[in-house]
């Protein structure tokens, strides 16, 4: 039981903190990409996008080789203070954010694509500056499809499995969310732990998917 | 005739299409007329400062919108205009009410509240506050979008084929009910439209477009008497010798 709650709470953590980063960062992507066209677009957008088609082991190497501890980014945020992502539930939330990012951008990029442009034009005609136009016209119109990836990213950061396990090992109480702790409880025999531990993450998953696809049948269609 | 608004661009887009216009109006009706692909909505985009011309000088009453040459370019939101869509663009996620105050610059101040129950009155929408656009009929819809670009108190109205999606029946208000906003408000209005009764309705002054150019332009009068082309003369004859007032591109 211990064991159940403990996974489960480190899994609620570093998804619901990837997903917060995801939301914020995710929707000015999304954001730029839909509205606006400057030079290497398209490589920004393959960029986020990779790791959807990625074995999650190649992220997970890729993100050792930028944050590990002589990482291109982890050695010198070692040295300065003396603290590194790599086993740590950030560490596992870092993993979790690349991985679920590209759902957040894709779906909310449509939404905020679908937008009718005459609408947008005309706020600016009525006097209404970019920032104010997307407060009380984009957003509200796209919020369904905004609402849906935030939820389907939440849901595919909770199932993160290999990039966690490569940046953040399987650390009993510090990185074994519920994935790692199903495949470990798997490992060693408690086929019972698995069991429940996979039911618990079906229930979860299973419900966040229903409602992003509810919300996304947004109301002013 | 005093010059309100005078209007000279050049606009290629990536498309191939290329335009290249000049006109003038007074505070007047001005019927945009010409067939689909003829520069039309381009005009209107390019007056309200959506799209960038190439080249040109755009000029209402004292205030330059565009100088390519003095590389003046008022942004949409300074240019005092009222501009409306084909589809009228109301906002769907707001009320009749929150719609036509969504125009106003100060949509909190006691102003605002006077000035909505005057446009409520003005355009008939009593009652119709809380509506939603998707319960409005094609009319109301197109007098709410009045009602929103008016709190602009605009210096200059754009209105994109605002026949085309309202019944047959009530066409014939909704061109005396537009007339009669020109005369009072004494400001110059662009209508564009594909549709030759419409156009000859409504106008003061004509103007053709084709393939991106000025084909003519004058009172509807001389137009019908002094063609200046061959498809100009044809409807032109049309109109004279059987009355047709439908014809259209």
């Amino acid at each position: 039981m211990e064991a159940i709650l403990t996974a489960a709470r480190l899994s609620l953590l570093v998804s619901v903190t990837a997903t917060a980063l995801i939301a914020l960062v995710g929707l000015a992507l999304a954001y730029v990409l839909a509205r606006r066209d400057f030079r290497g677009k398209h490589l920004l957008d393959a960029l986020i996008s990779v790791p959807l088609v990625l074995p999650p082991t190649v992220v997970g190497y890729y993100l050792v080789v930028l944050f590990g501890r002589e990482g291109w980014i982890g050695a010198p945020l070692y040295r300065l203070t003396g603290w590194s992502f790599v086993f740590t539930w950030q560490g596992a939330a870092l993993a979790a954010f690349v991985v679920a990012l590209p759902l957040m951008v894709r779906v909310s990029r449509a939404a905020l694509e679908a937008v009718d442009k005459d609408l947008i034009n005309t706020s600016y005609v009525l006097g209404k500056s970019e920032w104010e136009t997307v407060r009380k016209v984009v957003l509200p119109l796209a919020k369904g499809g905004i609402m849906a990836g935030v939820l389907l990213a939440f849901a595919r950061a909770l199932g993160e499995f290999g990039a966690t396990l490569m940046i953040a090992g399987n650390i009993p109480g510090r990185t074994g969310t519920l994935p790692l702790s199903i495949y470990s409880a798997f490992q060693s025999g408690d086929d019972a732990l698995a069991q429940t531990l996979a039911i618990i993450l079906t229930i979860i998953s299973g419900t966040v998917i229903y409602l992003a696809g509810k919300w996304t049948s947004s109301r002013w269609i | 005739m005093d010059i309100a608004l005078s209007v000279r661009f050049k606009k290629a887009l990536a498309s191939g299409f290329s335009m290249d216009v000049s006109w003038q109006a007074g505070r007047e009706i001005v019927v945009l007329f010409g067939p689909s692909g003829a520069g039309k909505s381009l005009t209107f985009q390019i007056l309200a400062g959506l799209v960038t011309p190439d080249e040109g000088h755009i000029q209402l009453e004292d205030v330059v919108f565009h100088d390519s040459r003095g590389d003046i370019d008022l942004p949409p939101q300074l240019r005092e205009i009222g501009y409306l869509f084909q589809h009228y663009a109301l906002f769907p996620h707001m009320t009749t009410r929150e719609n036509i105050l969504y125009g106003h610059r100060q949509p909190q101040g006691n102003a605002a509240a006077s000035d909505l129950a005057a446009m409520l009155v003005r355009f008939h929408l009593e009652g119709l506050e809380q509506r939603y656009p998707g319960a409005l009929s094609g009319g109301q819809r197109q007098r709410v979008a009045l009602a929103r670009a008016m709190m602009r108190k605009p210096k200059l109205l754009l209105l994109d084929e605002p026949l085309s999606a309202v019944d047959l029946a009530v066409r014939r208000s909704i061109r005396t009910e537009l007339k009669n906003l020109q005369r009072t408000l004494n400001i110059p209005m662009v209508i564009v439209t594909h549709d030759l009764g419409e156009a000859l309705a409504l106008a003061d002054q004509l103007i053709i477009y084709d393939l991106g150019h000025v084909v003519q332009a004058g009172t509807p009068d001389e137009i019908i008497h002094h063609p200046q082309n061959e498809i100009i003369a044809e409807w032109a004859g049309r109109t004279l010798l059987h009355g047709e007032r439908s014809f259209s591109f």
